[in-house]
């Protein structure tokens, strides 16, 4: 009944059993039965709330200065994915982004470029105009983002559309209200459909950990997208309260960490959302450098989402090259 | 860790500056309001991670004892006893805020002397003193609430001899609660720590306390004694070895003192296959490698459930290898130097027994510093029971790990010691957790986090870890008589 | 008709709920105020009382696992008992501290009286003693008594009956076990006390009480390592001294003999549950 309004992909609603690919050895008869999968994630270990808070308050106090601090600010500003979601967003917001993306400080030619620019669908195409031969990637949110709320079929024509306009990496949402429910195997399924729609595009998969709220939630989701096959497990849309909070990545970290050691493949991670300084982006650096290990330190598996935080990274950068504080006015507004 | 690639992500060092500091060449005792030459011959203390001589510190001889008991003495019958209960607090109050305002000279002081990271003792030692203050000093005029009845009465004049590894902090349990009672104190603190009791003297002429309720005797172990065989000493809490507790219960046999002892420990952290593992990997280094391990109530006997042994000795090694081993005063630093040549010796020398007996010795890749006294982080796997490093107290950054099947097992193989300090509990089922809690003999029992403190919260041991309680209301006990 | 004879009792010892002769074989004299022959008694050896260790050690973990309720219940059973067997007490009280047939009988009456008062206290403890600890982080965190484990008691040596029960229940009723030395020169109503904790629902082993000499057998209980307290109320004079240097070795808790023997009929207070309590305090976090 429901389907009948949705029906945009005949296929996507094909009777009978999926044959649903197996996620990778030791984990691939996990996902044999809705039974089987919940057993599975109920059976990580849990996470205890405070002792996560109690970590993430002592890695904050590292002291991160001159040589070590240059390096962290630029990669940070290598890891950024330039994000504008916004209702507003006009082609020409974006091709101003992208420009800002190629060159984040005009001044200074050493500074690096960002990862990519994040936008809505529809203007992928308009960004990855923009960023062509720079090496800049060109990501779209997709599958009905921030709320999911959409039929299967309506969230993969999204993620068609978008990668149909040029976006080379695709950050989706789960369905929090499955995966809140219980209904693990539906999330993993779209998923996995999203990643089959991809095609060569890379997935991050939203995990929207702000309405998760515990981190046992953001471990067992965490895993499950993995076990999916996404590249990135990322932290919030942004769009809800509280976005990407130093535990949740804590825990992410310690997700993907473990799963490279189960399984052999490295997904990285994205906190975005509320990561709006040089300190938070370095905290994370310290929290990824210590947690999960130096081999997650690089654009390809660590990621920021954010938009504001570009700007205080040059700002930092500058003050550290000049050796006096600079001002809103030498960093060009977006 | 040994396996770990290089990261580019060095952290630049990163070292507090010492210059907030003005260590005075030489140190005399603080008796009466005063700072006074000692008898004895002075001795140096030396900053552990360099050995290099920070000052000449004097010693106190049982004259110079004597002098600071009857000062102590003095300021008991005449100011601080009579006092009222109100204004002893608000002296209480003077101090926790001073302690407050110069915390960071304090911390580093601290770093300095003992040898452990500034981190801990910015974020933890010289915080949670201050607090000590703070919540005693509520207590000074609220005492008939104290759990003796209306109207309990100070003991008199109280003998306190703390250890090395928290030098500050022991110094704020003995000293907090013994005033806010009413008492006053002639504190020796441990010979290689002295600096931050020092400091605290000048505190408390900063306080304008009265000449006499705090007197610090510097000195090693016959100083120590002459506090405690005192005549007119009332009160003898100590803090520090089982073995001088022993011999401290032994002189104060038949004598009028009240006696508190908080001795050694050898804690069983118990960790469950339900545990949150990440978390309780935490709790393993938190509760060994903290202070480097100088720490009595160190959860020095991992027990792990067998099922989960691999599993957990490999992810705590993997942690291991991320802590950060060197100069104290860097802010990044995790662990800090060993406090003393003596103790230096003593890990070794257990070390060498528990390889010798059969155990796997396990330590990161790590370079030490060339001078200074370093021990690095060490796991032992395999060890039995019966081994000496899974029943002696190593006090330093040596971790044995046991196993256990059934929670009976774990049970009885935690309470297989002669300490009863504190123990451990990593499990995500409530009901099991209080079932361990309840069955533990120990004074303090942490389940899912290890190592943390609170003045409202009583610290102490059960069997030989000693008697007696600091903090919490029960806490005051120790220097409180019933009225009648 | 010629007065019948009457059936003597012979008094023992009371161990692990038992009633053994010592494994010494031997016996002392006991007289009346008077000088009067009474009884031949048990004197117990050092070997009884390391049989009562291990007794009062295996009684432990039940005894102080089971409900504060239910140890209420068993110590008011002891008064019960007591009060049924009240002449007895009375008689032997009045013989051996020479007291008129009136005091005696409200030394008995004082005495019975103190076990309902302990059986009252047991599970009031927590609530008055412990509590929760308000501290500055995201943890509950509580502290509650506990038993200190097995206590090695030597009884006052005046107060035949009140004095032995106003020293035995607190240790009893904080969920020790003790082993008792029980008056030297007055022991047969320590001995009729063993019969009635052997007919209450005291479990074998929670109490056990051995006639005899506390200056002999006092050393070897203050040295024992599996003794975790004593209580030196009943101490021969000069000997406190160096019974509180032995049980520093093994860091036991030591209670002190007062300068004389006390008022047994005061109110106790506290004074002599706190000396054998641990405060145990436990921590855990607090999160979603």
């Amino acid at each position: 009944m429901a389907g009948m309004t949705h029906v945009l992909d005949p296929d996507a609603l094909s009777a009978g059993a999926p044959l649903r690919p197996e996620p990778p050895a030791p984990f691939s008869d996990v996902t044999r039965s809705d039974a089987a999968l919940r057993a599975f994630l109920h059976g990580l270990p849990g996470v205890d709330q405070v002792g996560a808070e109690a970590r993430v308050g002592v890695l904050a106090t590292r002291s991160i200065k001159t040589t070590a601090k240059a390096w962290a600010i630029d990669t940070a500003i290598s890891m950024v994915d330039l994000t504008t979601l916004e209702g507003a967003d006009t082609p020409g917001k974006v091709r101003s982004l992208a420009a800002k993306a190629k060159q984040p400080d005009p001044t200074d030619p050493s500074c690096p470029q960002v990862a990519a620019v994040c936008v809505y669908g529809d203007l992928a195409g308009v960004a990855r105009k923009a960023l062509e031969g720079t090496g800049i990637h060109t990501a779209a949110v997709a599958t009905a983002f921030p709320s999911g709320r959409a039929s299967r079929a309506v969230k993969l024509a999204d993620v068609r559309d978008a990668v149909a306009g040029g976006a080379d990496e695709i950050d989706m949402v789960i369905d929090r209200g499955a995966f809140l429910a219980g209904r693990y195997l539906d999330v993993y399924d779209e998923i996995v459909a999203v990643k089959e729609t991809c095609g060569d595009a890379h997935l991050k998969v939203i995990l929207e950990t702000g309405e998760l709220v515990t981190l046992d939630n953001v471990r067992r989701a965490s895993c499950l997208a993995m076990l999916a096959g996404g590249d990135f497990i990322k932290t919030s849309t942004g769009k809800i309260s509280p976005a990407a909070t130093l535990p949740v990545c804590l825990v992410m970290m310690e997700a993907v960490r473990d799963f490279r050691a189960a399984t052999g493949r490295q997904v990285g991670v994205k906190p975005a959302g509320g990561i709006r300084t040089t300190k938070d982006a370095i905290r994370h650096l310290v929290l990824v450098n210590e947690v999960a290990g130096p081999d997650w330190l690089s654009p390809e598996r660590f990621r920021f989402g954010a938009s504001g935080l570009l700007n205080d990274l040059l700002l930092q950068r500058q003050k550290l090259h000049s050796g006096h504080y600079s001002g809103p006015d030498h960093v060009s507004v977006d | 860790m040994t396996t770990a690639p290089p990261s580019p992500f060095e952290y630049a060092p990163a070292p507090e500056s010492r210059s907030i500091v003005d260590i005075a060449p030489s140190y005399g005792l603080f008796v009466d309001g005063e700072f006074v030459d000692g008898s004895g011959t002075p001795f140096t203390t030396v900053d552990p991670a360099t050995e290099e001589v920070l000052s000449e510190v004097a010693a106190g001889t049982a004259e110079d004892v004597d002098r600071a008991v009857k000062a102590a003495r003095r300021a008991f019958t005449r100011t601080w006893g009579p006092m009222r209960p109100a204004d002893r607090g608000k002296y209480l109050f003077r101090i926790a805020r001073l302690l407050q305002e110069r915390a960071r000279e304090f911390a580093v002081l601290e770093s300095l002397d003992n040898g452990k990271p500034i981190r801990e003792s910015r974020d933890v030692d010289v915080p949670l003193a201050a607090a000590h203050f703070f919540y005693h000093a509520g207590w000074a005029d609220k005492l008939d609430w104290a759990g003796l009845g209306p109207g309990p009465r100070p003991l008199g004049v109280a003998g306190q001899v703390i250890p090395w590894n928290f030098p500050l902090l022991m110094l704020a349990w003995k000293v907090a609660p013994a005033l806010a009672t009413g008492n006053t104190v002639v504190l020796k603190p441990a010979e290689t720590t002295p600096l931050t009791a020092l400091l605290f003297a000048e505190v408390c002429r900063q306080a304008d306390l009265p000449p006499g309720v705090v007197n610090i005797v510097t000195g090693a172990g016959d100083t120590g004694r002459a506090v405690v065989e005192h005549e007119d000493v009332d009160k003898v809490a100590f803090t520090g070895s089982t073995e001088v507790g022993k011999s401290i219960a032994r002189a104060v046999a038949g004598t009028r003192k009240k006696l508190t002892l908080e001795l050694g420990g050898k804690a069983a952290n118990i960790v469950f296959d339900d545990a949150p593992i990440d978390q309780a990997v935490e709790g393993i280094v938190l509760g060994i490698f903290s202070n480097q391990g100088h720490v009595c109530c160190a959860g020095s006997r991992l027990l792990v459930q067998e099922d989960v042994h691999d599993e957990v000795v490999a992810s705590l090694q993997r942690r291991i290898g991320t802590l950060r081993l060197g100069d104290p005063l860097d802010k990044n630093t995790d662990i800090g130097a060993i406090n003393s040549h003596l103790q230096l010796a003593r890990i070794r020398e257990l070390v060498d027994i528990g390889e010798a007996e059969g155990a796997q010795r396990w330590q990161p890749a790590c370079e030490l510093p060339e001078r200074g006294f370093w021990f690095p982080p060490t796991v032992f796997t395999d060890v039995s029971p019966a081994h000496r490093i899974a029943r002696d107290e190593v006090f330093g950054p040596v971790l044995s790990v046991l196993t256990f099947r059934t929670p009976d097992e774990a049970v009885a193989k935690a309470n297989n010691t002669t300490y009863g300090l504190s123990a451990g509990i990593w499990s995500e089922k409530g009901s099991r957790i209080l079932a361990i809690a309840d069955r533990l003999r120990a004074g303090v029992v942490w389940a899912n986090t290890f190592n943390r403190f609170d003045p409202t919260s009583p610290f102490g041991g059960y069997k030989q870890s000693g008697y007696g309680r600091e903090g919490g209301r029960v806490g005051l006990a120790a220097y409180l008589k019933e009225a009648r | 008709m010629s007065e019948r004879l009457s059936v003597r009792k012979t008094y023992k010892l009371y161990v692990n709920g038992a009633f053994p002769r010592s494994e010494s074989g031997r016996t002392y004299e006991v007289t009346d105020a008077r000088g009067s022959f009474l009884a031949n008694v048990a004197r117990a050896s050092r070997k009884d009382a390391r049989d009562a260790v291990v007794a009062a050690r295996a009684a432990f973990p039940k005894w102080s696992g089971a409900t504060a309720y239910n140890r209420g219940q068993v110590l008011y059973r002891v008064a019960e008992v007591m009060e049924g067997r009240s002449a007895q007490f009375c008689e032997e009280v009045a013989a051996l501290e020479g007291l008129s047939t009136s005091k005696a009988r409200a030394a008995v009456d004082a005495a019975v009286d103190r076990w309902v008062w302990y059986a009252g206290w047991t599970d009031k403890l927590a609530a008055v003693l412990g509590g929760v600890n308000p501290v500055a982080g995201p943890y509950v965190d509580f502290s509650l008594p506990e038993p200190t484990g097995v206590v090695a008691v030597l009884a006052p040596q005046r107060s035949s009956l009140l004095g032995l029960v106003s020293v035995l229940a607190p240790v009893l009723a904080g969920g020790n076990t003790a082993v008792v030395v029980t008056s030297r020169n007055r022991p047969l109503p320590a001995v009729t006390l063993g019969e009635v904790l052997a007919t209450s629902d005291v479990p074998g082993g929670v109490a056990n009480l051995l006639t005899g000499d506390a200056g002999e057998i006092g050393p070897w209980l203050a040295e024992h390592d599996d003794v975790d307290a004593v209580d030196l109320t009943g101490a021969p004079a000069g000997q406190a001294m160096e019974l509180e240097r032995l049980a520093a070795g093994s860091v036991k808790r030591v209670l002190r003999p007062p300068a004389e023997e006390p008022d047994w009929t005061a109110d106790p207070g506290l004074s002599r549950l706190t000396p054998f309590l641990e405060t145990k305090t436990v921590w855990h976090p607090i999160g979603l």
